[in-house]
């Protein structure tokens, strides 16, 4: 039996404060991945007074399982890392906020975060580091079998589709990696990939092949998913000769890349065609004293190593802001 | 071979240090038992072991009716949790808390130890007014990082109404349970057989559900 012990959350000094609604902060973080929490620390030694919203701490790198590129250690898992970064941000009294959502930013002198809750939460500069979430099919019968059968944590929903046949949709590097932990548990895992071939990386590929349980249809898309009160079957569509047809799981996870968490400043700041948030080398946005850092915005390769040095970038390009703007 | 290596038995110590008072590990399990019985009966006396504020009792949950009655243990391996006046608070954890969910297990034990983080006042306001039986299942996964939150925020409420009873259950060792409330994903909350919620949410949207039991004046069988 593995423990994942999450030992920063049990500190007794936490030194945290709530979130004061009152108070213009100098600088206001949206986001809890290694941007967000790296930009705090780096806010919090400058001196300026700063609010972290976080959804969910750690973001994408506390759903990963191991961690092989992060200099300083050769293997982290993905939880271990997080509460690292958790342990370094708590040693400051940050005002701190988890598990609320950002609904909307009103950009004026001051940039007012509005929280789904009603809270609106007051800044002179705004650090976006929202991150990037699984990317949703947009097809019928997805949303209303979420959790029924379809499903985008393959670590948390492997194990419930012991013995089942399952479907995973996409050929890169989630996608492969899923497959290889279904193959373990299911009965049979079909993998769909929109292109002729997968575009995972080899050593994944290899891991894959190794399994006998593991069939492929290539360039297909998935156009529809069934069932009543849970999945029974996809429909199909072979992108080159337009013929549909339908495929009968008991499972289908979706994993065809991220999405950026950008929709709550979109008439604010300019983006790209995927949603991404421009930024400059200075991680400045379209709007001034609003950066952005990490996998939210155009930033090439998204890696926990590169979101914290954005992070940091971001944190200091703010403060560099308040201090011309004599703030 | 202990459960825990030496790393983390160090590391569960100085988390229970934080304990203020006593709290009582009441496991179920049966003279034959199933294999997960056993590793969470050896879990409940290793981390009993870990801090003197720590009690465990080890019960059979086919001869020792009278205990199995009163906690009211249908399925094991189960945990019970109890404060220090042997108070039973409605944590129930059922299957072994193990992979993610040790975290869930001891943020219960230092929560009903009696070191609580404030709620709202506005919280505080709604869960005193629940006046029915409330029972909430939550589904994990020990594998799924975000099912603990969920389990806490259950257990939480059930901590501070005498109405509300919690379970965490491992869908994956009650598979026939799982099978009836249709789990095929994790976290799943379900509430009075009746509400089911996706995911872990916070504390406020558990208590939107607790009130819509009240608007169509749903009561426990």
């Amino acid at each position: 039996m593995d423990f994942n012990l999450s030992t920063a959350s049990f500190i007794s000094e936490k030194n945290f404060t709530p979130v004061d609604t009152e108070k213009v902060y100098d600088v206001v973080i949206v986001g809890g991945g290694p941007a967000g929490l790296t930009a705090a620390v780096y806010c919090m030694r400058k001196g300026v007074s700063t609010a972290i919203i976080v959804k969910s701490i750690g973001g994408q790198v506390a759903e990963t399982s191991s961690v092989e590129n992060y200099m300083g250690y050769r293997y982290i898992n993905g939880v271990e890392l997080v509460e690292k970064f958790r342990e370094q941000v708590q040693q400051f009294s940050i005002a701190y906020d988890e598990g609320h959502e950002v609904e909307t930013v009103e950009d004026s002198d001051i940039k007012k975060v509005m929280l789904a809750d009603g809270r609106i939460v007051k800044g002179k500069t705004l650090i976006i580091a929202s991150g990037k979430s699984w990317k949703k099919l947009g097809i019928p019968g997805e949303q209303r079998l979420t959790g029924k059968g379809v499903a985008y944590c393959t670590i948390c929903d492997a194990p419930l589709f012991a013995g089942k046949k399952v479907v995973v949709v996409g050929g890169g590097n989630s996608g492969v990696e899923a497959a290889v932990d279904l193959a373990g548990v299911a009965s049979e895992v079909v993998v769909i990939q929109l292109l002729g071939e997968l575009t995972a990386d080899k050593i994944l590929q290899d891991k894959l092949m190794a399994f006998h349980n593991v069939s492929f249809i290539y360039s297909s898309s998935v156009k529809e998913v069934f069932g009543d009160d849970r999945v029974t079957g996809i429909m199909i569509e072979d992108v080159t000769t337009n013929e549909v047809s339908e495929v009968k799981t008991d499972g289908l996870f979706v994993e065809i890349g991220l999405d950026p968490n950008s929709g709550f400043v979109k008439d604010i700041v300019e983006m790209n065609k995927y949603g991404e948030i421009v930024v400059d080398c200075a991680c400045r946005t379209s709007r001034e004293g609003v950066f952005a850092a990490g996998d939210v915005t155009t930033v090439p390769f998204k890696q926990i190593i590169i979101a914290g040095g954005e992070g940091a970038k971001a944190a200091l390009s703010a403060c560099e802001y308040l201090m011309n703007k004599g703030g | 071979m202990p459960m825990f290596d030496s790393k983390i038995q160090q590391q569960l110590k100085d988390i229970l240090k934080n304990m203020k008072d006593e709290v009582y590990i009441i496991n179920f399990t049966q003279e034959i038992e199933c294999p997960m019985c056993r590793e969470t009966r050896q879990f409940a006396e290793e981390i009993g072991s870990l801090n003197d504020k720590l009690n465990v009792r080890v019960y059979n949950f086919v001869t020792d009716e009278e205990q199995t009655e009163k906690y009211k243990i249908d399925k094991i391996p189960a945990i019970v949790l109890l404060d220090k006046d042997e108070v039973d608070c409605g944590i129930r954890f059922y299957g072994l808390p193990g992979g993610y969910e040790i975290n869930s297990f001891l943020g219960a034990i230092i929560e009903l130890s009696g070191i609580r983080e404030l709620l709202p006042d506005d919280v505080i306001k709604r869960i005193q007014g629940i006046n029915r039986d409330v029972h909430i299942q939550v589904f994990v996964g020990l594998g799924c990082p975000h099912c603990p939150a969920a389990v806490s925020t259950a257990h939480r409420l059930a901590m501070e109404s005498g109405r509300i009873k919690a379970d965490m259950i491992d869908a994956s060792n009650f598979v026939p349970l799982s099978q009836k409330y249709n789990v095929t994903g994790v976290p799943k909350i379900v509430i009075n057989d009746k509400f089911e919620l996706m995911g872990a949410h916070p504390m406020t949207t558990f208590l939107d559900v607790i009130d819509r039991l009240e608007e169509i004046n749903l009561n426990l069988d």
